[in-house]
């Protein structure tokens, strides 16, 4: 059972946050921002639950990702409504466009 | 057995990963998205966190995929398009990436990670030892709905006969404390050591998460009303010329 261990599955997780990072960082597509997001989230969720199974957190590592899960549920949500607002706004969702308030 | 299926989920996560990095159609990005995704739920299994997998699955795959196809379909203004982005801004971040990844890999594996579980199990933080994981009880989504609930079954059984011993012995400490001056300053160790142990005990035993299902449930509310708002049919600045 512990043949894994939990640093495997603290690299895969470190792995998912910087792809969601350099996700973040270079697309100029909002969707594709908004995807970034969720990599990065899943990156932290994997380390919650490997953190739940392999040390003293139990439950609570489980149960914060179950959290988290929702909360990108909700910011995708959220975010989506902005990039359609946006989208209605500048018939584009490359979010270089977006500079209406650059002095 | 399962280090054979860990290495093909972190393969296929991994490289899904960069798939969607790498990828400059959106709907392809979609595609590596729900693989990448699918495959953490795999990893979720095999961490024996049922309930959190099957979660993944319905809500991330099943929901916020969907969610996000449905915006790059209402936001494709051709069938073709793609943003593309400047390849030194690739380049940039791709070293950036990887120097970022050269922290975090040697990070994780040069922490202890079982000497630390000692540690903290020898300072008096009592494990879980496995007991959300019984097979037999239905996996994890029953002790779940009840920590939901506010009931820790998991950590009751636990802590609750301990801590019943440990305050009829700071009882006794304070008895010898009182009549023994001799051993008045062991006793005096003593209480303080239980005295620890109690505090430990208490923020060990959590109280459940009644109030964060509340607030995240309102919250989830608050923001499905904003989205609608949000997103409501409105008259475009300048009408598309078809």
């Amino acid at each position: 059972m512990e043949s894994v261990g939990l640093s495997g599955y603290l690299i895969v997780g470190a792995v998912l946050f910087v792809c969601g990072v350099i996700c973040m960082a270079t697309k100029r597509n909002g969707i594709g921002i908004l995807m970034g997001v969720e990599l990065v989230l899943n990156g932290a969720n994997l380390n919650f639950v490997a953190f739940s199974q392999h040390t003293h957190l139990g439950l609570d590592g489980q149960i914060a990702s179950l959290f988290v899960i929702v909360l990108a549920a909700a910011e995708a949500a959220v975010a989506l409504a902005i990039a359609l607002n946006f989208y209605n706004n500048h018939l584009t969702i490359d979010v270089d466009r977006a500079a209406d308030l650059k002095g | 057995m399962e280090s054979l299926l860990f290495t093909v989920y972190a393969l296929a996560t991994c490289g899904a990963a960069l798939g969607v990095v790498l990828s400059q159609n959106v709907a392809r990005m979609a595609f590596w998205l729900v693989v990448s995704l699918g495959c953490v739920a795999g990893l979720f299994f095999m961490l024996n966190a049922d309930f959190v997998g099957a979660t993944q699955l319905l809500i991330y795959v099943g929901g916020t995929v969907v969610l996000l196809i449905f915006g790059v379909m209402l936001t494709a203004s051709g069938p073709f398009n793609t943003i593309k982005s400047e390849p030194a801004e690739m380049i940039q971040a791709g070293v950036i990436g990887i120097a970022l990844l050269a922290i975090l890999i040697p990070t994780v594996t040069s922490v202890d990670w079982v000497g630390n579980r000692d540690t903290l199990s020898h300072a008096g933080v009592k494990s879980p030892s496995g007991e959300f994981n019984q097979q037999g009880e239905g996996g994890t989504s029953r002790h779940i709905g009840a920590a939901l609930l506010g009931v820790r079954v998991d950590q009751a059984d636990a802590s609750a006969p301990s801590e019943a011993a440990e305050a009829h012995e700071h009882h006794d400490a304070d008895h010898d404390h009182g009549h023994e001056h001799a051993h008045g300053e062991e006793a005096h160790s003593h209480a303080g050591h239980d005295h620890a142990h109690a505090e430990v005990s208490e923020t060990n035993q959590a109280s459940g998460y009644l109030l964060p299902f509340e607030i995240i449930s309102v919250h989830l509310l608050v923001v499905l009303i904003g989205a609608s708002y949000l997103a409501r049919a409105k008259r475009r600045v300048e009408q598309p010329t078809s």
